[in-house]
């Protein structure tokens, strides 16, 4: 995807390390973090509100200190360095523009205190804007500028000062969606040309899986995995993961038997499912079934696939480039097929009956 | 567009708009409007009667009672026609001492000569006696009147009474505001300063504008970080300062100085500590009250509310993330307050100082009781001639000059910092 394939001895440019935090003394907000980032890496923190992703940043960025464990930046302890001698930038969901400097001040202040001469902080204030491509706003005042020009003001200032990480905090959030995928796609650029290294927090999935090296998903404090795009979308570790993560079909079950590479689930409703054994204790043990909605085949050829099912569809929802179809099968009505609209696919209509199967492979056994 | 082809289609020229049932839009607009124009004025109209009665009416007699001037032309009417001609330099004619006499017999009948002696004494010191004991016995006078004026008071026979009659028989007049700033009519008419230990105004008034400028100034040092602690801290904490820095307001005004009194007197507790901790000897108690230290304190302690309410409304409004910001980009704790924090805050900085100089320049109770001499105001001596002197117009005048002064500052204050910037909460 990127330059970076990062070298195992590259990571550790940040390094969380056993780092908890609360706030009050009695909720663990962050439990145990252990994160690893390499340099130039671009690092998503992904998950639902109140996983603890901006206080992990804002622990990085100097604003909160870690309860235990420790932040390394470049391997040195920064627990005692205060903000503004970290030389990290930062993006925040606000933007946070000073209000009563133009936009060519908002973009010379970290330059000014860092005491550079005028014609050098000119230079990079215009190479700058022009990197953002908004040379014709340098005199205005941010509150003059839409949404998605002060978005970009906000991520050319903290990258002025040429930083090696850049923290953004839902930079995002307050664009519309289309403006959002537009400036998705310049702050990788950004990225890629830059090589700096990146920590990003989104709670928008789509978002995180279109840019990022890896993703770090969080909830309720921990990370439920980190690992690249494709790999979390298709390998996910746990129930969380899964359901966080594209659309999927949950079946509940106990594990039945188990051998090396595949094992049997007996569903709640008595039928028998072999899947991929990924996060499951031994037999005997519950267990959930997670099934990406496009790995289900309708009307496998006999004998193709060791799990096939009778469906009844309940419902058809025509979405253009494929039909979303729910069924029922395997004692849920909650069971979601993709059918591409492809000339190949037979017309399946409400009510009717179908065969549908899937791969051992794509089928996973999760954590109950 | 296509309305437009239609239009040009038909070949009927655009006509106005109409509603339904084809009333032009303007019309029934304006009648919708005029409904809603109504009640709002309705709703506005009982404020608007007490405006009016409680400031417009108030406001328009004070600029008027500072130029008004009937009781010379109304005692002495006769007097003041005859000087009409007089040049000013010589003794006046004949005709004018008859008048005099004529008018005094009349004041004198008609019990207003004690107005007129005392609207005179005003332009004139002495003018009050000569005038109440001349027409006392008025009735004596006969002709040839200078001679018999003369006789009764040889201070007829100088110009300068009939100088100011001449002078003051107008209706309106800039007397009270010559006086106002210190000056007064030299005997050839034209306009000097007081000597200078009758010299008070002027001085009043810069005095007022300095201890207002001292007192905006106490007020934001200490106010400033209290707002900012009450904008910071958690909720619980905030409430409790915040009850704590309403508490003048809950309290008496008189109760609240006289405290001040009870405290910064010289066998006032704060000297009795000074002494008792061997700061300060017996003898050398410091005068903390009764003087301008006096006047400031406690007016700081009044009107601090004033500047920590804006200050506070403002600052509730500036996210964190601004300093945060500032201090990820490499400033350090001072310049992200200095250069990012502040200038924010500058619309609740410059809300709560026109407040508390405005408040304070016009300040009355607190001088009155605290300020001792150094520490009185104009306020003050407007009331002074209010009350005592019963010199309305001088106080009417000195009201004028002082509204005039805060309207100017006003004005230079929106230049500078434009008013729209002032964010009042
Ligand atoms: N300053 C604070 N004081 C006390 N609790 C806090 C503070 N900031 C955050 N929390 C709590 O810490 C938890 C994690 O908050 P955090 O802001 O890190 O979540 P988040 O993952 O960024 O969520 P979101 O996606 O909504 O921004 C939340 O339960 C929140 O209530
Ligand atoms: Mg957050």
């Amino acid at each position: 995807m990127t330059n970076v394939s990062a070298a195992a001895d590259d990571y550790g440019f940040v390094r969380f390390a056993n780092v908890q935090k609360s706030y009050d003394g009695e909720i663990l907000v962050v439990k145990d973090l252990n994160l690893d980032i390499a340099k130039g890496e671009f690092l998503t923190m992904l998950g639902p509100s109140g996983s603890g992703k901006t206080t992990c940043l804002m622990m990085l960025a100097g604003f909160e200190s870690a309860t235990y464990g420790e932040i390394r930046l470049k391997n040195e302890r920064i627990d005692n360095v205060p903000p503004h001698k970290r030389g990290i930038g930062m993006v925040f969901q606000n933007y946070a523009l000073f209000p009563h400097m133009t936009v060519a001040e908002n973009l010379a202040f970290p330059l000014r205190v860092r005491k550079m001469g005028k014609a050098e902080i000119e230079d990079r204030v215009k190479r700058a804007l022009e990197m953002v491509e908004l040379p014709a706003m340098a005199g205005r005042m941010p509150a003059q500028l839409s949404g998605g020009q002060q978005q970009r003001v906000a991520v050319a200032r903290a990258l002025v000062f040429e930083p090696d990480l850049v923290l953004m905090d839902e930079p995002l959030g307050a664009l519309d969606k289309n403006l959002r995928e537009q400036m998705q796609y310049e702050i990788k650029h950004i990225h890629e040309s830059l090589g700096v290294t990146v920590v990003y927090v989104t709670h928008d999935q789509s978002e995180a899986l279109t840019m990022s090296n890896r993703i770090a998903v969080f909830n309720d404090g921990v990370i439920q995995q980190l690992a690249p795009p494709a790999d979390l979308y298709e390998r996910p570790d746990n129930a969380f993961v899964a359901a966080f993560i594209g659309e999927n079909n949950k079946l509940k079950g106990k594990v039945e038997q188990m051998d090396g590479q595949s094992c049997t689930v007996r569903l709640e409703d008595g039928s028998s499912v072999v899947a991929l054994p990924v996060n499951v204790g031994g037999k005997g043990e519950p267990t959930t079934l997670s099934l990406r909605p496009e790995r289900v085949v309708v009307a496998p050829a006999e004998g193709s696939l060791p799990n096939a099912f009778e469906a009844r569809v309940e419902e058809l929802i025509y979405l253009g480039d494929h039909i979303r179809t729910r069924v029922s099968v395997c004692g849920t009505d909650e069971f979601i097929v993709k059918i591409p609209n492809a000339q190949s696919h037979a017309r399946i209509s409400r009510g009717e009956m179908v065969r549908i199967g899937w791969a051992m492979e794509d089928c996973r056994a999760l954590d109950a | 567009m296509a309305q437009a082809d239609a239009a040009s289609l038909g070949g009927a020229p655009i006509t106005a708009m109409v509603t339904a049932d084809g009333v032009p839009l303007k019309k029934s607009l304006a009648k919708a409007e005029r409904r809603r124009k109504i009640t709002a004025f309705l709703l506005v109209a009982p404020l608007l009667a007490f405006i009016i009665f409680t400031f417009v009416i108030p406001i328009g007699s004070m600029l008027f009672r500072s130029v008004d001037n009937p009781i010379i032309v109304q005692v002495l009417p006769r007097t003041v026609d005859a000087l009409q001609e007089w040049d000013g330099q010589d003794i006046p004619p004949e005709s004018a001492f008859a008048a005099m006499a004529e008018d005094l017999v009349e004041a004198q009948a008609n019990r207003t000569v004690g107005r007129v002696a005392v609207r005179l004494n005003y332009e004139m010191s002495g003018a009050r006696s000569l005038l109440t004991a001349t027409a006392r016995r008025a009735d004596d006078l006969a002709a040839p009147f200078q001679e018999s004026l003369v006789d009764a008071n040889p201070r007829w026979g100088d110009t300068e009474i009939w100088a100011a009659i001449q002078r003051e028989g107008r209706r309106f007049t800039p007397a009270y505001f010559v006086s106002a700033i210190d000056m007064r009519y030299a005997s050839d008419g034209s306009i000097e300063r007081q000597p200078e230990n009758q010299r008070i105004y002027v001085t009043l008034f810069i005095r007022t504008l300095m201890l207002s400028v001292a007192i905006t100034l106490t007020t934001l040092l200490l106010g400033y970080p209290i707002a900012y602690l009450l904008a910071t801290l958690p909720l619980r904490y905030s409430n409790l300062l915040m009850i704590c820095v309403l508490l003048p307001f809950w309290t008496s005004l008189l109760v609240r100085t006289t405290a001040w009194i009870v405290l910064l007197q010289q066998q006032g507790v704060l000297n009795d500590i000074l002494v008792a901790l061997g700061i300060i000897g017996d003898n050398g108690r410091i005068m903390m009250v009764y003087n301008a230290a006096g006047t400031i304190i406690a007016m700081t302690h009044i009107l601090l509310p004033f500047m920590v309410l804006p200050l506070y409304s403002v600052m509730k409004g500036i996210p964190p993330s601004y300093v945060r910001a500032a201090r990820s980009l490499g400033a350090n704790p001072w310049t992200a307050f200095w250069k990012v924090y502040v200038p924010q805050t500058m619309p609740g900085v410059g809300a709560g100082a026109v407040l508390v100089f405005i408040i304070s320049i016009g300040y009355y109770i607190t001088p009155a009781l605290v300020g001792g001499q150094s520490g009185q105001m104009i306020s003050n001596l407007i009331a002074f001639h209010m009350q005592n002197s019963l010199n309305w117009g001088l106080a009417a005048a000195l009201g004028t000059i002082l509204l005039a002064g805060v309207l100017i500052l006003y004005w230079v204050y929106n230049r500078i910092v434009g008013v729209d910037n002032v964010k009042l909460g």
